[in-house]
């Protein structure tokens, strides 16, 4: 029984996958008609790693997304992206407003605030909707099925969310970790699910932004100084303790202090760029593999690059979870640096 | 020099982890039973590293596209 299903939805990704990729294999052959003067494998990829307005499915079928800008001088404006494009697929100015790079100005030249949907925040917008419901979908299982053994996606996050509680929470936090697993858990699987809908073919490279991985890390920073003890002020005060006189103790402190108060925004700093730089160079190495084809034409290439690559997409799917399981973790270190009651 | 800095921090990142992966194998073998709790701070270390690893990384890859 469970057998026949399994193969069922294995044909049905089978097809799904054909039916997705034959359009892109027909878009990729129209790429190399009309424009022949070369392949630029640095403007591909940087393309595909940053923000944009619109949603580039595949090769020239877009998803147009709402823009959102504040000036003074006009007020607030929401329109589509589209109106910024010719039918020839040019940049053109719309209602005083140019677009250049990614970036709106005034046609003047004056900046506005923007805070358009970009294809970025619709990716975030997106995993916060699939959390909501998996993870809603798994809190009514626990009331229906209270006493007995979990059932379906209930049962396939409970041992995740057993080994966040037990391995990472109460592990390095200590006795008070439960008032911390909801932003744990909530971090965790943000980033694994925004790892894995990043690697999805056309999406957008979500935790591969520094902006989303600064907020992330920034509600670290700032949970741990909120809950930070008076051990673990005084670590960064006092470090020394009684170890030494204080004439002596103040002229390290001159040394010290400075760099207790960096080690503060480090930590956090580094959860930054460690999740940031680890999903962005995923994404360009696939894509540089992938490249090769293009530069050299040819099929032979193409056909060891498409298996490499794919043995290397194999290996983001762990980093994926990986990233997400360092990160956690690092965090709840974090927290449990900063609850830390007794001294040593 | 974005590139030949991308590969010093390679070779960095490498050494370390490589020595890291030594240690904790050889831990393993002789204390089988604290395998999973080495296997956590293993994993700890080579975080550590391979985010000094990914500094370097991404200042080469200022270097690199902020030159043009």
């Amino acid at each position: 029984m469970t057998h026949s299903n399994f193969l069922k939805i294995n044909t049905f990704l089978i097809t799904l996958f054909l039916l997705i990729s034959a359009p892109s294999w027909a878009g990729g052959s129209a790429v190399e008609g009309g424009e022949k003067e070369g392949f630029n494998p640095s403007e591909f990829i940087g393309h595909h790693i940053s923000d944009s307005h619109v949603w580039e499915i595949y090769h020239g079928f877009m998803v147009h997304l709402p823009i959102i800008i504040y000036s003074e001088e006009k007020g607030f404006d929401i329109f589509s992206s589209a109106n910024f494009y010719n039918e020839h697929h040019e940049l053109v100015p719309y209602k005083g407003y140019v677009m250049h790079h990614e970036h709106i100005t005034l046609a003047s030249g004056a900046g506005v605030f923007d805070i358009s949907i970009t294809k970025n925040v619709l990716f975030l917008l997106l995993n916060a909707t699939l959390l909501i419901f998996l993870f809603s979908a798994v809190a009514r299982g626990y009331t229906k099925n209270a006493g007995r053994a979990p059932k379906g996606i209930q049962a396939f996050f409970e041992p995740l969310i057993v080994f966040i509680r037990d391995d990472i929470a109460k592990e390095n936090i200590g006795p008070k970790h439960e008032r911390y697993l909801p932003f744990l858990l909530t971090v965790f699987f943000f980033i694994w699910f925004g790892n894995l809908l990043g690697l999805l073919p056309g999406a957008a490279n979500l935790t591969g932004n520094i902006a989303v991985t600064l907020v992330l890390a920034s509600i670290t920073l700032i949970i741990t100084l909120v809950s930070g003890r008076s051990t673990y002020w005084l670590h960064i005060v006092d470090p020394l303790g009684k170890s030494m006189p204080w004439g002596g103790k103040f002229l390290l402190y001159l040394i010290l202090w400075p760099v207790e108060i960096i080690g503060i925004f480090t930590k956090p700093f580094s959860l930054m760029i460690r999740l940031f730089a680890n999903i962005t160079a995923g994404h360009i190495l696939i894509l540089s593999i992938l490249s090769l084809a293009f530069i050299f034409e040819s099929v032979l290439i193409g056909v060891v690059g498409a298996t490499f690559a794919t043995a290397m997409n194999m290996l983001e799917l762990f980093v994926a979870i990986l990233q997400a399981y360092v990160f956690t973790l690092l965090s709840a270190m974090y927290f449990g640096q900063a609850v830390e009651e007794h001294h040593h | 020099m974005g590139a030949i800095g991308a590969g010093l921090a390679v070779l960095g990142a490498g050494l370390g982890i490589g020595l890291i992966g030594k240690g904790a194998t050889e831990s393993i073998a002789r204390q089988p039973e604290a395998a999973s709790k080495i296997q956590t701070a293993m994993i700890i270390a080579a975080a550590l590293i391979e985010g000094a690893a990914l500094f370097a990384v991404v200042v080469g890859l200022l270097g690199v596209l902020g030159g043009n």
